[in-house]
């Protein structure tokens, strides 16, 4: 660690996993927590950096040009990993049975076809588009969950004595308070850097790609199959993140919203279809989200999980069995909160013609407005904060309505 | 005036700490003029001088050990008079049981006690190396969370210590003279790990000894390593009597070889430099008496360096052909005066130096020619630093050399333009790529050349900590600005072409840190 992490609670702590999870110290119990009904509601918002492959995990089978498209690595609903139906048109890629399980029970919903309002392929900017809710990139003082926060109305205050965490995703920085916590580990790189690291010391560095490949191997060799969510890896990592931020939120004064990444969603080769990398990886997603839930106990039930992702993929695959760059793509949300059991989306096809830009899904929805549409049915923020502070200038994307109970 | 990058490059990393962040404009500056860039910090020689609030003399330290090891001892005894008392063992953790029913009154504080237990990590409060911290231990079931022992009085100063030494670091402007002091620290090396001593006085060890001299006289600095009694400690010279010395006679105990063993094969004449068994032998008797007071002050005032007569033996000695005449304390000065200028001295050091700043097999004219300097100049050094950096070899070898990992940890904190204000993670970052700070296996010191830094679980435990840098700073950096600061258009294709395609500025971030530009200087 390159400086000195200032906390006063967790004095040996040292390190992060992957995607660590922060937290807004909400120092007010909303009003809404004592309304009638008693609801307290929650959010967790998940960032998944690198651009998720939407065509992968909820695969439209009923498109006439799918299979063709995504070719070696498209999903199908018969064979030996079935994807599962989710209506008569979508499927869920089978590592996900934990969301499809929430899906039957109408807690889950999938929005498809979904881009922020960025229309460039650059993680960076994406990044910065989806986490600082601004129109385009270069702005990233603050995050729209952070002015969401400070939008909300007070009621009593309660306690936050969280420990300031290692890092804090844009999404959630800005001027309310936000408070971190990281589980500790030695958290070891992923495999994704690993490799990319590898071949650019194959191209510039032989005697350093030869040290860096044999250290992989000897660690693979030491924790065996890597495709098995074991103590350390990233699918344990993902499941322990979500763990330690379930059991924080579930405490009567701990915090109300909570913002987490996930990394490693960059599948430009060898990409996997029904099993492979990107299947390992929805698996951890899945996990983690199973851990929202038993973690929060009770508190599920006011509860909204909302994952998102820079920009989704190339409808047709490359030359290396993987995707490159692209723009529609989907959001998911789960929770006792959401009205789920539901696709959400208006299909633009996958024609030639209805492609964006001759390659890419076709965004019809603004992810803004699926966003507001939480924020406002959760926590009762207006249309105007929701258009002028929490995503500037985007009237125009109005609220999603009833995503959410 | 031309800008050359490449040259940049070499000024900052062949010899220098590497790039600052921010707006220092350290690569524009260094390829305007490399070696001017380089050389500015040559003609402020007390600019290497290292104070710091808080940082004492050796003899204060000493006294403040000594100290700290009489209450110790005065515990333990009031311990072992009062009925010892079976030390309640704690219970063995229970297995957290998964609780999906909303439990009463469950407060955030509780909470966090709970998971804190899990993400609890002991480690030794000063970050000396433990063995087995790679194993993550994310799977644990959570124990009793440790209470954080206060610090000692020397796990205290030994991270004041480090942290003054990693600010200076960071803070410098190329790092020469900061890389200089780090080359002879090694090669004069002492061990923090060596006992209580040792480790409080690491760090003063090498304020005194080695950075008055680091743009002195070789001779000078052999002389203040030889004397200071953080190395009388660590190679056992005060333990060494003349056997027929007074205090030989009394206590039936005799020589001690180990120091002059040192100072003929690592500090002076090398392996292989034209001595014998008998020299050492010879060289051992003449620096007998070599010691440092102790805490009851019989000698002088504790903590510092003095000659106990009573333990020197007596007489005229031989060393490598020449009589010493028995002239106490001066015998041996002068004894280390004449082996500091012994034509091997100048090779082994002028060898040893282009091997750390140029290549693992250095240049034969180049060696020769600082070889040469270091004769003519009588041991100047910074003549021999600037004949370094005037000579083309320098300049012209390929960036072969592998960042060790201080090296590494030290250009990363500047490149990110992060201050240290704790040292703790460097010292525990420092002991998992296997150097732990001033406390090297041997006498010999941490190894200088490529192989030792690039081996396999080395380059591994690297991108993990470069993953950890990334995924804790990485979302508030650009990190195609970072490579600009780093080395602007002498960056590969590959290299920028790899940060840009980055799924995140994180990883970008862990990619940059590791890229050859990086870890090769």
């Amino acid at each position: 660690m390159i400086d000195c992490v200032e906390n006063r609670l967790l004095t040996s702590r040292r390190g992060l996993l992957l995607g660590g999870a922060s937290f807004a110290a909400w120092a007010y119990l909303p009003k809404f927590a004592r309304a009638a009904d008693g609801r307290d509601p929650r959010l967790i918002v998940v960032i998944l950096r690198g651009a998720l492959d939407g065509l992968s995990t909820v695969a439209p089978v009923g498109d006439p040009d799918y299979a063709g498209l995504h070719g070696s690595i498209a999903l199908t609903a018969d064979g030996a990993h079935p994807a599962l139906m989710l209506d008569s048109f979508f499927a869920l890629h089978p590592s996900m049975p934990e969301f499809a399980r929430m899906y039957r029970d109408n807690h889950a919903a999938v929005i498809h076809a979904v881009a922020t309002p960025y229309r460039d392929r650059s993680h960076f900017d994406g990044q910065d588009v989806l986490e600082s809710g601004y129109a385009g990139p270069g702005r990233v003082q603050s995050g729209w969950l952070n002015r969401a926060l400070e939008a909300l109305p007070r009621g009593e205050r309660v306690s936050s004595g969280l420990a300031v965490g290692p890092t804090t995703p844009l999404v959630l920085r800005g001027a309310a308070p936000t408070v971190g916590w990281a589980p500790v580990a030695l958290p070891q790189a992923d495999d994704d850097t690993a490799m990319r690291l590898v071949d650019l010391y194959r191209h510039r560095d032989p005697a350093l790609a030869s040290a860096l490949s044999q250290g992989l191997q000897l660690e693979k060799a030491a924790s065996g199959d890597d495709m098995k969510p074991k103590p350390g890896n990233q699918v344990a990592q993902m499941r322990q993140v979500a763990r330690g931020a379930a059991k924080l939120m579930a405490a009567d004064d701990g915090p109300r919203i909570a913002a987490l990444a996930f990394d490693g969603w960059d599948t430009h080769a060898n990409e996997g279809g029904p099993v492979g990398r990107l299947a390992f990886l929805l698996g951890g997603l899945d996990g983690a989200i199973a851990e929202f839930e038993s973690g929060l106990g009770d508190r599920w039930r006011n509860t909204a999980v909302v994952v998102a992702t820079e920009f989704g993929r190339t409808a047709r695959i490359n030359g290396t069995d993987g995707t490159d760059h692209g723009t529609g793509t989907i959001a998911l949300l789960a929770g006792g909160a959401v009205k789920g059991g539901r696709v959400i989306s208006d299909w633009p096809g996958l024609k030639p013609a209805n492609l964006y830009e001759g390659r890419d899904l076709k965004p019809t929805t603004d992810l803004r407005s699926v966003i507001k549409g939480v924020l406002q049915d959760q926590f009762g923020l207006s249309d105007q904060v929701l258009a002028r502070t929490v995503f500037p200038d985007s009237a125009a994307a109005r609220p999603m309505k009833g995503l959410v109970t | 005036m031309a800008r050359d990058s490449q040259a940049a490059l070499v000024a900052l990393n062949r010899f220098g700490f590497g790039a600052r962040g921010g707006a220092s404009g350290d690569l524009i500056n260094a390829a305007s003029d490399p070696r001017g860039f380089v050389k500015a910090e040559l003609a402020r020689p007390f600019g290497v001088l290292l104070e710091a609030p808080g940082l004492q003399s050796t003899p204060q330290l000493g006294q403040a050990a000594f100290a700290y090891q009489d209450q110790v001892k005065q515990a333990r005894e009031a311990a072992k008079a009062a009925t010892p008392a079976e030390a309640p063992s704690a219970p063995p953790p229970a297995a957290p049981k998964p609780d999906n029913t909303l439990r009463r009154n469950l407060s955030l504080n509780t909470v966090m006690t709970e998971i804190a237990g899990q993400m609890a990590e002991a480690k030794p409060a000063d970050g000396a190396a433990k063995p087995d911290t790679m194993q993550p231990n994310a799977a644990a079931p959570p124990a009793a969370k440790p209470s954080p022992q206060p610090l000692n009085v020397i796990q205290k100063t030994f991270r004041a210590e480090a942290l003054a030494r990693l600010q200076r670091a960071t803070l410098v402007d190329c790092g020469f003279t900061e890389r200089l002091v780090v080359f002879w620290s090694n090669h004069f090396c002492i061990s923090a790990n060596k006992g209580e001593l040792a480790r409080m006085w690491a760090g003063a060890f090498e304020r005194e000894a080695i950075r008055p001299h680091v743009l002195g006289r070789f001779a000078e600095m052999l002389k203040a390593v030889e004397q200071h009694p953080a190395m009388l400690f660590f190679l056992d010279n005060q333990q060494s009597l003349g056997p027929d010395s007074r205090a030989g006679q009394n206590r039936k105990r005799g020589l001690n070889e180990n120091l002059a063993r040192e100072i003929m094969e690592l500090h002076t004449l090398g392996v292989g430099g034209g001595y014998t068994q008998e020299d050492v032998t010879s060289l051992a008797r003449i620096i007998t008496g070599w010691t440092f007071a102790g805490r009851q002050g019989q000698l002088g005032v504790p903590g510092s360096f003095a000659f106990n007569a009573n333990a020197h033996q007596p007489g005229a000695q031989v060393l490598l052909g020449k009589t010493y005449e028995a002239t106490g304390l001066a015998q041996g000065e002068a004894a280390l005066a004449d082996i500091a200028r012994h034509p091997s001295t100048a090779n082994f050091i002028a060898t040893k130096f282009v091997r750390h700043f140029v290549a693992d097999d250095p240049p034969p004219t180049l060696v020769a020619r600082l070889r040469d300097v270091f004769v003519k100049t009588d041991g100047d050094l910074k003549a021999f630093a600037t004949a370094l950096v005037d000579s083309n070899e320098a300049w012209q070898a390929p960036l072969t050399k592998m960042r060790s990992p201080y090296d590494f940890l030290v250009a990363s904190g500047r490149l990110l333009a992060r201050v240290p204000e704790d040292p703790g993670g460097y010292l525990g970052n420092l002991n998992l790529l296997g150097q732990p700070l001033w406390s090297p296996a041997g006498p010999n010191g941490f190894p200088d050349t490529s192989a030792a830094w690039a081996a396999p679980e080395g380059i591994k435990l690297r991108l993990d900590i470069a993953s950890q840098m990334g995924a804790r700073l990485g979302n508030n950096i650009d990190p195609l600005d970072l490579l600009e600061f780093a080395a602007a258009d002498a960056a590969s294709v590959e290299t920028r072409r790899t940060i840009e395609r980055a799924e995140s500025r994180q990883q970008a971030l862990a990619l940059l840190l590791m890229s050859p530009e990086i870890q090769r200087r």
